[in-house]
């Protein structure tokens, strides 16, 4: 007897590139796509407003393409694992279908599912296509640890085979007999709500800037492939005024949410860079956004602590300062930093920034200016940022925190200067502060430098119209970088009180990722061991000949060979 | 002291762990464990020493408990040279303090075995001044070390002045051997650093005091008069005087091995005096090995009075935007520069800047560039020419421009070449 399926959406809003739907569908009799929405009152605290909206017209796209084959999207409330055994009799389910979540809690949950699905006689098909690659195997081949540098990471890829082809769209040839069984009340059942149903106020919400659904995904990668074939040109695109405004082409939160499929994005790439420049291998750093996204997401996949800076395994432990007060300032663009403040302006009525606009906000979050921990600043993005899933949300802070990944933590963006020399006429500031529209280019990023007449000719006086710098930037930019250079020279931590840490030859460090620590007798240059012990990341000796004052050592061993050079990063003072 | 320390979730007890299960098996010996078992109990007080010297504290606390002869040995003076005290709240941090009722037992019974001590404290007031109140209960110790180090805001900063000096003072006169001693972000003044220097003048090799207010370059002069012995010194710039540094030049001073100062700037616009090239020349003839460690933190108009004259800067950090001109004058006047970080400059090449750096800063082996601008072709001439020297070289991804020579892909490899070893520019995540 045929088979009656359910594929259940969770990412992968699509009908393109889809694997596991494919499976549900073939030689099934019946089809149901499911989408499981609970909390259903997310509303109640309007919190995330963008990101619903988002989703919902992801959900309304799926169900009107569906529609054109016949076919409905079922959202449904509560929660999976309580639902599924009430649908699997129901519908007298025999086969569920899902894409593969490498997330560790998706890992769980999924888990359980299955546990359910095959109790009650259901099979269970799962395919990956939310990432490029096997995540797992990527991991394999780094000796069973997920790579922490990025340039691993590539090295890793490059020996890989390529991804899979995306598979082909979902059409009614390819459904062939299988149907969808709707009933007359399916929009009252299963409809999919609306922001006011889920408990929103809509009153006054102006139309999203980026639109959600799989059919708007299409169109803008179509854009942004014409774009860049138009340009010709394939380098990072320098910085500009116009970078900071939200683009027609761009394509982050589509990904996130699998309205658009990121193999498909690869192999257009690819094509139209061959087509372009006539050659047949495209650099890596053509796909710069797609794979530092797989980054996070292999960082991530084996690690449920990935978020949190306590019990994290590749967490450095940072006493960040709890300061709810200063928190609610910058999550509120209350900074008095008009930067600072245009950037989390358009982060909240929007729900997209730039990538330095990131780097910037979250540097004065952290380890520039305010020194809070970057956990919360993490929380403020997922609630206001369309493309910020778990790993890369995550995965991102800790970078930008120099929290963890190997990176130098000299450089630090000054809140007024990094401005100035992105929009040096403050068109964005204007924008997004209109309080400020009245002061010229010279005072706009430091309004409390304008004289009380430049001031009160803008109609704006600092202190009453708009506040106060919260910090002084030079103070408290020298404090920080004094912190972490105290918190990494303490992870020798030995040194000063007199002990000293033994060393043995260096292992393969592509190998593994960590080796043990043992403390005796004195140093000896040639011989040098990791270690992690207890909460703390690494455990470092100090034995170059060359004392660095301001940045993190990089040894080069000479036992290591090319590939595996990349990932010697070691932390000494 | 009972079992009341909370553990902490990554602590690794394994080793404490093996530690009991051995014990216990030592209590009760069963038929296939051997006699070796039964002597873990009796261990030389001098091998449970060392053992005890590489479990953490935690672990030994716990071993502590296993046994009368262990927890003895826990209390052995050796055991008691260094502390961390660890002074939070948990409304202001997230890590954990050291526990009070350790910090009671140790001042009750170890106080006198301390000789390197320090304190971390975070934001609270209520923390600066429990590092204080220990402090002025360090009446038995002799100290060689002290450091008060704030983990986040400048917490010291807060209390009464009187408060703090009166706490501080009681281990400057207790201690009289003091060798090395961390005061940065207090308000540490002049009077007790006569304090100090009545005390410890013998002794005294390091002082850290950057960002210090209340002291003044008299007071400051006192300590380089005084501590012939001092080889580190850490101070901001209002406090650096051409007799200070001739101070730390003179006959009966010792080699100074490291100055460190930071030029920071309160309001935009601020006038720096200057120190005299020949002030400088003397500490060059004096200790002509010496690190020179600079930070500025001022506006780009402000530096003015800098950089005219030669001064033997060996690490030079510029941590706010610094202009193509003052960079042009570092390579001029900088010989002995090792080391330099710009976090920025502006949107202009520092194409010349830097070749004149590889040029005339022959000793030059790090370089770090945040927000700058460098043409590829440029970079590579640059690291063509400093050659293997380069031990570290850390450029932002943006920094540079690909040219009709080279694109980004292609200026990795050459780079790489002319180091000797492999490289890559620092990424930052798009995405």
């Amino acid at each position: 007897m045929a088979p009656n399926s359910i594929h259940w959406f969770r990412k992968g809003l699509r009908l393109h590139d889809n694997p596991a739907l494919q499976e549900a569908v073939r030689g099934a009799g019946t089809i149901r796509c499911v989408y499981f929405l609970d909390p259903w009152f997310a509303g109640s605290s309007n919190l995330g407003v963008n990101r619903w909206r988002f989703l919902l017209q992801c959900l309304d796209d799926l169900d009107s393409n569906l529609r054109k084959l016949n076919s409905r999207l079922f959202v449904i409330r509560g929660q999976p694992a309580n639902v599924f055994p009430r649908l699997f009799k129901e519908w007298e389910i025999s086969r569920l279908t899902f894409e593969y979540d490498s997330e560790p809690f998706g890992k769980e949950r999924d888990a359980a599912i299955k546990k359910l699905a095959m109790e009650a006689g259901v099979e269970v098909i799962i395919k990956i296509s939310h990432t490029l690659y096997n995540l797992d195997k990527i991991i394999e081949l780094n000796g069973g640890q997920p790579p922490l540098t990025y340039k691993r990471f590539q090295t890793l890829i490059s020996r890989m085979d390529p991804p899979e082809m995306p598979v082909e769209t979902l059409s009614s040839a390819f459904m062939g007999c299988c149907i969808t069984p709707v009933s007359e009340d399916h929009s009252e059942k299963y409809g999919v709500p609306s922001l006011e149903e889920l408990g929103f106020d809509t009153e006054g919400l102006p139309s999203a800037v980026w639109p959600g659904g799989e059919t708007e995904a299409l169109t803008r990668i179509e854009r942004h492939l014409e774009r860049k074939a138009w340009v010709a040109n394939f380098e990072r695109p320098r910085m500009n005024a116009n970078s900071l405004l939200a683009s027609p082409t761009g394509l982050s939160p589509y990904l996130r949410f699998g309205c658009l499929s990121c193999r498909l994005f690869y192999f257009k790439l690819t094509d139209l860079y061959r087509k372009v420049k006539k050659t047949s291998t495209p650099p890596l750093s053509l796909y710069g956004q797609l794979l530092w996204r797989e980054f996070f997401y292999t960082a991530a996949t084996t690690n449920p602590r990935f978020d949190k800076m306590e019990g994290n395994p590749i967490c450095v432990r940072i006493p960040w300062d709890k300061n709810p007060e200063a928190l609610a300032k910058w999550a509120e663009a209350k900074t008095g930093f008009p930067w600072i403040d245009a950037i989390m302006t358009q982060l909240r009525q929007e729900g997209w920034i730039h990538h330095l606009a990131r780097h910037a906000v979250a540097c004065f979050l952290t380890r520039g200016d305010l020194w809070i921990s970057w956990e919360e600043g993490m929380k403020v993005f997922e609630e206001l940022l369309l493309d910020a899933d778990w790993s890369v949300n995550a995965g991102s802070w800790m970078w930008l925190s120099c929290s963890s990944f190997f990176q130098q933590f000299f450089h630090c963006y000054c809140p007024v200067g990094f401005g100035r020399r992105t929009d040096p006429n403050g068109d964005f500031i204007r924008r997004y502060l209109p309080v400020l529209r009245g002061f010229p280019a010279k005072y706009i990023y430091d309004p409390w430098n304008a004289p009380d007449s430049v001031q009160a000719a803008a109609k704006c006086i600092i202190g009453v119209h708009y506040p106060k710098p919260m910090v002084n930037h030079a103070e408290a930019s020298r404090l920080n970088i004094e912190r972490m250079k105290q918190i990494y020279q303490q992870l020798s931590r030995y040194r000063g009180l007199g002990q000293v840490l033994a060393i043995s030859e260096a292992l393969m460090l592509d190998e593994k990722a960590w080796l043990t620590l043992s403390c005796s007798s004195p140093v000896t240059p040639h011989q040098l061991t990791l270690g992690i012990a207890h909460s703390d990341l690494w455990l470092v000796c100090s034995w170059l000949a060359m004392e660095t004052q301001f940045m993190k050592p990089q040894i080069h061993s000479a036992c290591a060979d090319a590939a595996s050079r990349d990932s010697l990063e070691i932390y000494s003072e | 002291m009972k079992r009341r320390l909370s553990r902490d979730i990554e602590g690794s007890s394994s080793s404490c762990e093996e530690l009991m299960e051995v014990c216990k098996r030592a209590r009760h010996p069963s038929e296939d464990s051997g006699d070796l078992a039964s002597n873990w109990a009796w261990i030389p007080q001098e091998v449970l020493l060392r053992i005890f010297q590489y479990l953490p504290l935690l672990d030994r606390a716990f071993a502590s408990q296993v046994c009368h002869g262990w927890n003895q040995a826990f209390h052995m003076p050796e055991l008691w040279r260094c502390f961390e005290f660890e002074l939070t709240q948990p409304a202001s941090s997230y890590l954990k303090a050291t526990h009070p009722d350790l910090i009671k037992q140790i001042i009750k019974r170890h106080s006198n075995h301390l000789q390197y001590v320090s304190f971390k404290v975070d934001s609270s007031t209520e923390s600066a001044e429990a590092a204080c109140d220990i402090l002025s209960q360090l009446v038995n110790c002799s100290l060689k070390t002290l450091g008060l180090i704030s983990t986040a805001r400048p917490s010291f900063m807060e209390l009464p002045k009187s408060h703090f000096i009166s706490a501080l003072t009681v281990v400057f006169v207790n201690s009289k051997s003091l060798s090395s001693l961390k005061i940065d972000d207090t308000p540490v003044d002049d009077p007790s650093l006569k304090v100090l220097v009545a005390n410890n003048s013998d002794t005294l090799k390091l002082l850290k005091m950057s960002s210090c207010p209340h002291v003044s370059p008299a007071g400051i002069l006192c300590v380089a008069d005084q501590c012939h012995g001092l080889r580190e010194l850490a101070l901001n710039y209002h406090l650096l005087s051409d007799e200070l540094l001739l101070a730390l030049s003179s006959e009966k001073h010792v080699h100074l091995e490291h100055l460190r100062i930071d030029v920071v700037s309160e309001n935009p616009g601020q006038q720096f005096h200057t120190i005299k090239k020949s002030s400088w020349d003397a500490m060059v003839r004096h200790s002509p090995k010496f690190n020179l460690v600079m930070y500025f933190f001022l506006y780009e108009e402000e530096f003015g009075p800098f950089f005219r004259d030669e001064i033997p800067v060996t690490h030079l950090y510029f941590g706010r935007s610094v202009s193509k001109d003052v960079l042009g004058r570092v390579g001029m006047n900088c010989p002995r520069l090792v080391e330099l970080v710009v976090c920025a400059n502006g949107l202009r090449p520092l194409d010349e800047e830097l070749i004149r750096i590889a040029e005339r800063c022959k000793q030059l082996s790090a370089i770090g560039l945040g927000e700058c601008e460098v043409s590829c072709s440029a970079f590579v001439e640059f690291v063509k020419m400093c050659g293997r020297r380069l031990s570290q070289l850390s450029i932002m991804e943006e920094v540079l421009i690909p040219d009709h020579k080279y694109s980004l892909d292609e200026i990795h490899w050459e780079v790489s070449k002319h180091l000797g070893r492999v490289w890559f520019p620092d990424m930052m995540p798009t995405w």
